[in-house]
């Protein structure tokens, strides 16, 4: 595997051990998950235990420690959402998908997730794809919205 | 170019004036994140589009949240010497409409959601007035600003700017008397005289805790040690709490100016912001307005020229709720797991990297530049004997205006849902409103004349929190609601103290098997005794409040929890496991569109011959209800 750019992205903080959650951070945006060899190799690197970069990467809700797919779906759970039946938009989506929450679809074109709130409460059910916010979901907008995802 | 004269600051202000009130029209379109889920980027590029394509003298620009996101995407018109307009639902047809028309009178009052003859600046107390001729007649309908049930008890404070100026301008934001009380503080006040205007203002702190301001900035300046830090808690983990993303993306400088006033009082050199990283936006305008701020002088080295520095770093959360709490926020801020510790040291003396650390939210910080714009005394007026100033609430779930309102403290509930938020839609009735996030309850119709202040929502059970306000109604599950917040922090608990880590795990599976049909006598007195046990031995607030949710809907709605475990029975029609969905005969049509939409093949019928429901073939996923036109789908 090339580390060149995670080696870059560890430069970038100064390689201080306070910024390994920033780096994770970096990392997973380029690399769109982190694989078991960069968390070997950041440890390595920061000359921290790999033990406390993987306590890291399991600890905090951002990381995948797998692959994810082309596109990532995050379904808003929060309770704004929760009430306006935000629930049956994710299990519709299972469904299409024929994924459960925090699985890939066999093609790898979409990781579905969930989020705890998205602070767009007012607009619930919410869900975001790739960084695009939809609301004001039901389930039968939630399946063609897809369509645009390839 | 650096601020350092008045008159540096005069010509900063001019520019911004010149933006704020352009001598043409100027389009505004919402663009924090509600604006731009429900088509404002769509709605702004056309408007682009069509001011190039036909050469019309408007400008086009950008603003945050006015707040009623019930009606985003929302448009603002301003034509010099006229009312300024809002327009509510806009799609890029109508946007389109409104602008070509406009040179030709067209106002489109029915699309018109209020105007403003003039402007209140709540850092000056000035009054702008857009109109210099009176109200034109063709806008005399459309209703004023503080006409609106919506808006008409609302007082802004922390939210004044949003929606207001264009975020990324920080001209605009000086031109609106922003910076200013940062110029008055380092000209002419000592770091005790600031400490001691925030003291008498009787601000405390808005994520939730309630712990006065001044009080803890005074308890960190006087802790021991040379290195202190100033922390801007924007991790707004609360799920159905939204009012500091909108601050953040709307009006980031206000949040900015608070804490470099803060860091003068506490005097700490180094701020850190720690935000959600749920919130690209937010995180975006906060560094941009942070590079601009840095441009001019207003963070960083020898400030405003006055020698004093402070520079702010801004860090991206992990998405962990319980880094909301101060001392995981720290641990997090080290680059460690965000586990708390006990406080029988407290922050303020020993926080981030054991040095005095004094944090407080995105709401409390934009609090600050006004209190000392317009002193301690003026602040102290607004709300009630113990909880001063407002409190911006985020004002969704089942209630027809949704949105964020900042009121004064003392104001009821009722007051809230029914005269702002205008009532449970669809005629149902309303069953709670849930206050406090995760760590709050549900309160009852019974005590909806209960005025909302820090202590009076403690003593009912629920609590402040950072102003989460979850409407519910009648089909609304109190057992799944308790069941969602305890799903939802035995998820989020760190893991740490067992009581939170197994307790709420256990409560989870009391309230599953309640909700699935399993649900036996004796469990209610289970989850009440399981609850103190969770509250009282948990080292932080997430397990110490972890119960509250559950709790709460015991004691106001236990009624319900009978129901489902004696009866077997979902009153509201929630719980899956024990309802079923039939169709009346009376009511279908036989049009066929929930045996088209069921995914489980579980409706028969034909032509002209009322459709039914095979109960082991469905799986209750409520695709059928959708679809029926006729309301001939019901639950049982």
């Amino acid at each position: 595997m090339d580390f060149r750019k995670v080696d870059s992205i560890i430069g970038q903080h100064g390689n201080r051990e306070s910024e390994v959650i920033s780096i994770l951070q970096d990392i997973q945006q380029e690399k769109n998950y982190l694989a078991k060899e960069v968390l070997e190799h950041v440890a390595e690197k920061m000359t921290i235990p790999l033990a406390r970069v993987y306590r890291i990467a399991t600890f905090y809700n951002v990381f995948s420690l797998k692959p994810r797919g082309r596109h990532l779906i995050n379904v808003c759970l929060g309770t704004a959402c929760h009430v306006r039946g935000g629930e049956r938009i994710l299990e519709k989506l299972e469904r299409d998908l024929k994924v459960v929450r925090g699985e890939t679809t066999k093609n790898q074109r979409f990781t579905l997730e969930t989020v705890h709130c998205l602070g767009c409460c007012s607009l619930g059910p919410v869900m975001v794809v790739d960084g695009k916010t939809f609301g004001r979901l039901n389930q039968n907008t939630v399946g063609k919205l897809l369509r645009d995802f390839d | 170019m650096k601020i350092r004269t008045s008159q540096d600051f005069q010509r900063i202000r001019e520019k911004g004036l010149k933006r704020l009130y352009p001598k043409r029209v100027r389009v505004k379109v919402g663009m924090a994140t509600c604006g731009i889920s429900t088509g404002a980027a769509e709605v702004y590029d056309a408007l682009r589009e069509e001011v190039n394509k036909e050469k019309l003298d408007i400008v086009v620009g950008q603003t945050g949240c006015i707040g009623f996101c019930q009606q985003e995407p929302i448009v603002d018109i301003q034509e010099f010497g006229k009312p300024r307009v809002l327009y509510g639902e806009m799609t890029p047809k109508k946007a389109v409409q409104l602008v070509s028309g406009w040179f030709d009178g067209e106002v489109r009052p029915k699309w018109a959601l209020c105007r403003f003859d003039e402007e209140r600046n709540i850092l000056t107390g000035d009054l702008y007035a857009h109109i210099s001729n009176g109200v034109p007649k063709k806008m005399e309908k459309i209703p004023r600003y503080h006409e609106i049930p919506f808006y008409r008890e609302q007082v802004k404070i922390a939210l004044r700017n949003c929606g207001f100026i264009d975020p990324e301008s920080i001209e605009e934001y000086v031109a609106i008397g922003g910076y200013r009380s940062l110029w008055h503080i380092l000209s002419n006040m000592k770091p005790e005289e600031v400490i001691e205007e925030v003291k008498r203002s009787g601000l405390r702190g808005r994520g939730g805790g309630g712990f006065p301001t001044g009080v803890k900035w005074e308890l960190c300046r006087k802790a021991k040690g040379d290195v202190r830090y100033v922390i801007c808690n924007a991790d707004e983990g609360d799920p159905g709490a939204y009012m500091d993303r909108s601050v953040l993306e709307g009006d980031p400088h206000s949040v900015l100016e608070g804490m470099v006033i803060g860091a003068y009082a506490i005097g700490a050199h180094e701020g850190y912001i720690y935000v959600r990283d749920e919130y690209p936006l937010a995180v975006q305008k906060l560094r941009a307005a942070l590079n601009r701020a840095e441009e001019y002088g207003l963070v960083g080295q020898d400030i405003l020229g006055t020698g004093f520095d402070f520079s702010i770093k801004i860090n991206k959360g992990g998405g962990a709720f319980v880094c909301g709490e101060s001392t995981a926020l720290m641990a997090s801020l080290e680059g460690n797991v965000g586990e708390p510790r006990a406080k029988h040291i407290h922050t303020v003396e020993s926080g981030l990297w054991e040095k005095p650390s004094n944090l407080n939210n995105v709401e409390t910080w934009a609090n600050i530049p006004v209190i000392i714009a317009r002193g301690s005394d003026w602040f102290a007026k607004i709300g009630t004997e113990r909880s001063k100033g407002t409190k911006v609430f985020s004002l969704v779930g089942k209630v027809s205006n949704t949105g964020l309102v900042e009121v004064p403290m003392g104001i009821t509930l009722r007051e809230i849902v029914y005269d702002i938020g205008g009532g449970i839609p669809g005629g149902r009735r309303f069953k709670a409103v849930q206050t406090g996030g995760p760590s709050g309850g549900c309160i009852p119709e019974s005590l909806l004349d209960l005025p909302v202040d820090f202590d009076r929502l403690t003593e009912v059970g629920s609590m402040m929190g950072s102003g989460g306000m979850i409407v519910m109604d009648e089909a609304n599950c109190m057992v799944d609601v308790a069941k969602y917040f305890i799903n939802f922090l035995r998820d989020e608990s760190c893991g740490k103290c067992t009581s939170c880590r197994e307790g709420t795990q256990r409560m989870y599976e009391i309230l599953d098997d309640i909700t699935e049909g399993r649900g036996k006598r004796g469990d209610i007195e289970r989850l009440e005794e399981l609850g103190w046990v969770v509250r009282e031995t948990s080292l932080c607030a997430l397990g110490g409040t972890a119960p509250n949710p559950v709790l709460s809907t015991i004691k106001y709605f236990r009624d319900e929890y009978e129901a489902h475990i004696e009866e077997k029975r979902c009153p509201a029609g929630v719980c899956k496991a024990l309802i079923q969905y039939t169709i009346d005969p009376e009511l279908c049509t036989a049009c066929g569109r929930c045996r088209k939409d069921c995914p489980s093949d579980a409706i028969s019928g034909a032509k002209k011959v009322p459709h039914t429901i095979d109960q082991e073939k469905c799986i209750k996923c409520g695709m059928c209800i959708e679809a029926c036109k006729f309301d001939a789908v019901t639950v049982q």
